[in-house]
């Protein structure tokens, strides 16, 4: 089987990546956000898993608006970074698992998720940065092969976030009928609060984002039954890709252990975060 | 039916209908990623926006830089963020003008810990 070893819960702001790859992570608007990721860079220094799910969305440089997958699941032996309109990230490109990937579309489709399959994907800050998060100084490659897990958060209607869970069980029942002993590592991308539109742009909802940042691990039910205008609502019209978490949560034990969590306002317009959760036996922890 | 599915007050959803309206801006806008596009549409600003087919009301608003209106007009930020980009400006620049702000305000505004509701 392949077994999911931990979950990654980290917000996925392009500024995040422009500070790391600009030499930026000690000046006084970002140390603190850096600091804070310390403790879980060192744990998952210590855990690499043989593959990674990255759960992320594209922001108008992989996918345009002619196709909306609400699901999507690369495929690809490789994946190249995006130039964004700015020259791409000097990070490496991502190196993929076909024949995960394919395992889990076939049960996935077979489970009711019928995803759209990537054959060709770059890949955007979404992803990278993520990595980055995880791996600041990866050298020639990430350490180790990852699949790209898209969700439509940019267009209404995105998936309900008590899809994004349900697919997230679906994915854990997925991985356990893998007949290749490989762990994983799952990261869900996204958030927290903000809003980059309007007249309420800016927004930040500290009070909703603490309890996200608990219910994600205790009571995870409890956020897959917020709907759309909930979400809207309380953690703006970009906040809404929280749902993406739950995909992650859903793909690991009912029971799970905190290593680390860090909250930090702004990474540009938005509350960033980073919850590490341990997903395996307490006895093997 | 062009309302979004609910209303939030100051809060666009971007949803089908508005994507419908915006797909021939926010494709212009997508193309931007490339530099020799960027070299194309500041040569001649109008006949890239005609060769990507914008309505009038849309050409003007991209050509007035008038962010709010591209918005409006059926602009997804993220897309509509490749045009500011391509001008040298930021999503605080942005935040600024969609709440009656200077970028520095809106700057200030987020390190005080963002804007809050009421």
């Amino acid at each position: 089987m392949a077994e999911v070893i931990w979950g990654l819960a980290t917000s996925h702001v392009p500024s995040i990546g422009a500070a790391m790859d600009g030499g930026r992570t000690e000046d006084p608007n970002w140390k603190a956000l850096f600091d804070g990721y310390r403790p879980a860079r060192d744990w998952l220094a210590g855990h690499p898993p043989d593959v990674a799910i990255v759960i992320y969305n594209d922001h108008a440089n992989g996918i345009d608006l002619d196709i909306v997958p609400t699901f999507g699941i690369g495929t690809a032996e490789r994946y190249e970074v995006a130039d964004e309109g700015f020259g791409r990230r000097p990070v490496p490109d991502v190196v993929g698992d076909p024949e995960l990937s394919l395992h889990l579309l076939e049960h996935l489709v077979d489970d009711g998720f019928d995803l759209t399959v990537f054959q060709e994907l770059d890949v955007d800050h979404g992803l990278t940065v993520p990595l980055s998060v995880w791996t600041p100084d990866p050298g020639g490659a990430w350490p180790c092969p990852v699949i790209p897990l898209l969700v439509n958060v940019i267009q209404y209607p995105q998936p309900t976030a008590a899809r994004c869970y349900a697919l997230g069980q679906a994915i854990g029942r997925a991985l356990a009928s893998y007949d290749q002993e490989v762990t994983v590592g799952i990261l869900g991308t996204g958030g927290m609060s903000h809003q980059l539109a309007g007249a309420r742009a800016g927004f930040i909802n500290p009070e909703f984002d603490a309890m996200w940042l608990e219910a994600i691990e205790t009571d995870p039910a409890k956020l897959a039954a917020l709907t759309r205008e909930e979400l809207i609502r309380l953690a703006g019209s970009e906040g809404i890709e929280l749902i993406m978490w739950l995909i992650m949560r859903g793909a690991m034990n009912d029971r799970i252990a905190r290593v680390h969590e860090t909250y930090f306002v702004p990474a540009s317009n938005t509350a960033a975060a980073l919850a590490l959760f341990d997903n395996r036996a307490p006895a093997l922890r | 039916m062009t309302e979004p599915r609910f209303d939030l007050p100051g809060t666009p959803v971007f949803d089908g209908q508005t994507a419908r309206r915006g797909l021939r801006m926010n494709k212009l806008f997508m193309s931007l990623r490339f530099p020799e596009n960027r070299e194309r549409f500041l040569a001649d600003e109008a006949a890239y926006c005609q060769a990507y087919g914008l309505p009038p009301e849309q050409q003007q608003a991209v050509l007035d830089r008038d962010w709010q209106a591209m918005i409006d007009l059926g602009g997804s930020i993220f897309y509509v963020y490749k045009l500011a980009m391509m001008d040298g400006r930021s999503m605080q620049y942005l935040g600024g003008v969609f709440t009656g702000m200077t970028e520095a305000e809106f700057v200030a505004a987020m390190r005080a810990g963002g804007r809050r509701d009421g």
